[in-house]
């Protein structure tokens, strides 16, 4: 009996033999005992939130920068419940997150007891997987376990649900190396038969279009991407979850793709005669209306997950194995025909694409007197050198964010694409800040937003986290207010931002830095005095022109070739 | 086009498994006619049923979500194959009167049934066989004399010496 330890030992030893280096949680009754041994030692650091979505935007955010699953611990009820909205979040946009939800002892569950709530069928529908743990015997072999589901085959979060008395009770602990479960097998090798067939289709094609997604950043497969489209010298898109998977910088990218995607790459798409997917899971935002999309192409989509595959969109290769290898194979396959890199200057395909290149879909009043979001976003990147982690809330923002920030290099831009949720972006600047202390951490984000998980800014200063937000104040939820001008004959219902704090005097009573700015010729020289500031944290409020609209757009159930250009039309190509 | 498919499950017998299942298909909107389950001759192991309709389409996708819940160990879709299909039925009948017990008691052997419960007002009949099979039973048994009925909802296994194991 010597050995024994109680659960809350085991929880932490486990943490710590599992590799983590951060927890983000809140503190509450059914996990006092958690909290007693967290404070007994230092190899885990704990970060204090202010309110549990930010403990899992911010493993959110942190598991998207670094790749390593996220942690998360909040107490029972609605520590749990406020903890959802971060959960839906990352599992939309299958991001590694284990979270540990304290539970009220095992003889109370279900007799609504204080702060009980059912958390393991409240997150159900959105988690990869969760786990009650009913013994503490059981609690570090389903410690490993949810390691080991979130983080493999297409990860997820997965919840871990831990009543006090098991956190209370005693037994002997051993991690576990590795795990076994007979249920869960990813297979992340393709198809030596469907590659090759892929391969055929592909050096076949005269339109070819790659189109990547979310998948071949979160399964690191960006220099497989990225040598495979350099191979072939196709056109490549990029999703919103994808951008910076292959450079935005470089000649062959063609934008992205989708509702407020670029011309050239929508085009490139509806006009496309083989389409290959990888890790892009052919949201409703990428193809708008599915009898329309790309009616000419043979389409390839590789997936690690086989419920991607064929969901929305019939394929003629599947190919379901983790990206990285089957580009890796893909990639040989071809080496090892005769084939020519497509050259740009003198390929049809490529002409046509540089003429809808042309229409310049991206172009912006730049002599408003006002400040054009648009511009705020282009100088974010020339002040940051294109080299900054960029997080985003929801909204217009995010969209201007995706278009005018080129990302070159992936884990950089980090937005909740999937579920749109508003409060993600600074806390999830939080976890990127920690995860890397000395990087250019810049929060986009609208005054709307902002206001959704601005208790953070606590957090901000208690850690020293010295983020940069760029708020784009246009006194509107933009977005809605957008919907609403083109869609409901402008009439504005709730989407005005009234009673507004003074978000400089905000920032300052919250110990950071705060600055208005108003006049587009301030818009550069502030953001350089701000990005001087390495170790404070700035808030920028940028007052925007109140009626700049996402551009282009497809209008909800259009097809990708009958996008909406801004409003003073250019030709069409 | 609508078909019917009945997907036979094995699945870890812990808390919860059955509404991972069901979950699914509410959450997705999938139709499940019926659903029945149990544990096997290894109790770590729930051996389920499902019923359900949908397109081609709609099909592949139940199938693929099914598997890709964690505690999901393996499917098949019987109707891939031959299968035996079978439904247990426990319906109660009105018959006090003697013409109608002679009734039940003809209809219970045409059918091959059996009668387990009889008062002097009603008779429990037993009843296995396919789900057209049942159907055919209650209506000739007719609406007005059914007190109530239960029907355990289709088991299936694939005919032959393939079999669904871990």
């Amino acid at each position: 009996m010597s050995n024994q330890l109680r659960g809350a030992e085991i929880f932490v030893k486990a943490l710590a033999d599992e590799g983590v280096e951060f927890l983000f949680g809140y503190p509450g009754g059914a996990v006092l005992h958690l909290y007693d041994e967290i404070f007994k030692q230092d190899t885990i650091k704990h970060v204090l939130v202010r309110h549990e979505q930010g403990a899992t935007h911010a493993a959110d955010g942190y598991a998207r920068a670094t790749g390593k699953p996220g942690v998360v611990l909040v107490t029972s009820g609605p520590g749990a419940t406020n903890a959802v909205t971060g959960i839906a979040t990352a599992h939309m946009d299958s991001i590694p997150m284990v979270v540990f939800t304290g539970q009220v002892s095992t003889a109370l569950i279900g007799n609504d007891a204080f702060q009980e709530v059912d958390s393991v069928g409240i997150t159900r529908p959105c988690v990869k997987h969760n786990f009650l743990v009913q013994r503490v015997e059981d609690l570090a072999i389903i410690i490993k376990k949810a390691f080991y589901v979130a983080s493999s085959g297409r990860p997820g979060p997965v919840v871990v649900d831990i009543p006090k008395d098991v956190t209370a009770a005693l037994t002997a602990y051993e991690y576990p190396e590795s795990v076994e479960m007979r249920s869960y097998k990813p297979t992340t090798q393709g198809h030596a038969g469907q590659i090759k067939r892929a391969a055929d289709l592909l050096l076949s094609a005269k339109k070819p279009m790659i189109y990547s997604g979310g998948g071949a950043i979160i399964g690191d497969a960006s220099r497989e991407l990225t040598e495979f489209c350099r191979l072939l010298g196709y056109p490549v898109t990029n999703t919103l979850m994808g951008l910076g998977a292959y450079p935005g910088s470089d000649p062959q990218f063609v934008g992205m793709l989708g509702m407020h995607g670029t011309y050239e790459a929508n085009m490139a798409m509806h006009h496309c005669d083989v389409l290959i997917a990888i890790g892009a899971r052919f949201d409703d935002r990428v193809t708008g209306d599915l009898e329309k999309f790309c009616p000419e192409a043979k389409i390839i989509h590789i997936d690690i997950d086989p419920a991607s595959i064929a969901k929305n969109v019939s394929v003629d290769v599947p190919i379901v194995g983790a990206v990285s290898n089957v580009l890796k194979e893909l990639i040989d396959v071809i080496r090892a025909t005769d084939h020519k890199v497509v050259e740009r200057h003198s390929d049809d395909w490529w002409r046509q694409i540089d003429k809808w290149r042309e229409i310049k879909c991206l172009d912006y009043d730049k002599s408003s007197a006002l400040i054009k979001p648009q511009s705020v976003i282009e100088s974010l990147h020339r002040v940051t050198k294109g080299d900054a982690y960029v997080t985003s809330d929801v909204g217009q923002h995010q969209m201007w964010a995706a278009q005018y920030y080129t990302f070159d290099q992936p884990r950089r831009w980090i937005n909740s694409g999937g579920l749109g949720t508003m409060g993600f972006g600074l806390p999830s600047a939080m976890g990127v800040q920690l995860a890397f202390p000395g990087a250019t951490v810049a929060c986009v984000t609208g005054e709307a937003s902002f206001q959704m998980c601005i208790q953070e800014l606590s957090t901000c200063l208690q850690y020293r986290l010295p983020i940069k937000i760029i708020s784009l104040n246009n006194r509107y939820l933009g977005m809605v207010r957008q919907w609403q001008e083109f869609f409901y004959e402008s009439r504005y219902s709730h989407s005005y931002s009234d009673a507004l704090p003074d978000f400089v005097k905000l920032a300052e009573s919250y110990g950071h830095i705060g600055m208005r700015i108003d006049s587009p010729a301030d818009v550069d020289t502030a953001l350089d005095e701000a990005f001087a500031m390495t170790d404070r944290l700035v808030m920028m409020d940028f007052i925007t022109d109140q009626t700049e609209n996402v551009y282009p757009m497809i209008a909800a159930g259009k097809g990708q070739h009958e996008m909406h250009l801004a409003p003073n039309d250019r030709e069409l190509a | 086009m609508i078909e019917q498919h009945t997907i036979s499950i094995l699945l870890e017998n812990e808390a919860g498994s059955l509404s991972r299942v069901s979950g699914l298909f509410s959450a997705r909107a999938y139709n499940i006619e019926s659903l029945s389950v149990a544990p096997t001759e290894d109790p770590s192991v729930s051996r389920m049923t499902v019923v359900t309709a949908g397109s081609p389409a709609i099909v592949e996708q139940i199938i693929k979500q099914l598997n890709k819940l964690v505690d999901v160990i393996k499917l098949v879709d019987l109707n891939d194959g031959a299968r035996i299909e079978r439904e247990l039925l426990l319906i109660k009948l009105h018959c006090s009167k003697p013409d109608k017990r002679a009734e039940f008691k003809r209809l219970a052997d045409i059918f091959s049934g059996e009668i387990v419960d009889i008062t002097e007002d009603s008779y429990t009949i037993q009843i296995t066989g396919l789900p057209s099979r049942i159907d055919e039973f209650i209506q000739a048994a007719g609406s007005r004399n059914v007190i109530e009925l239960v029907r355990s909802g289709v088991l299936g296994l694939q005919i032959g010496n393939r079999s669904l194991t871990t």
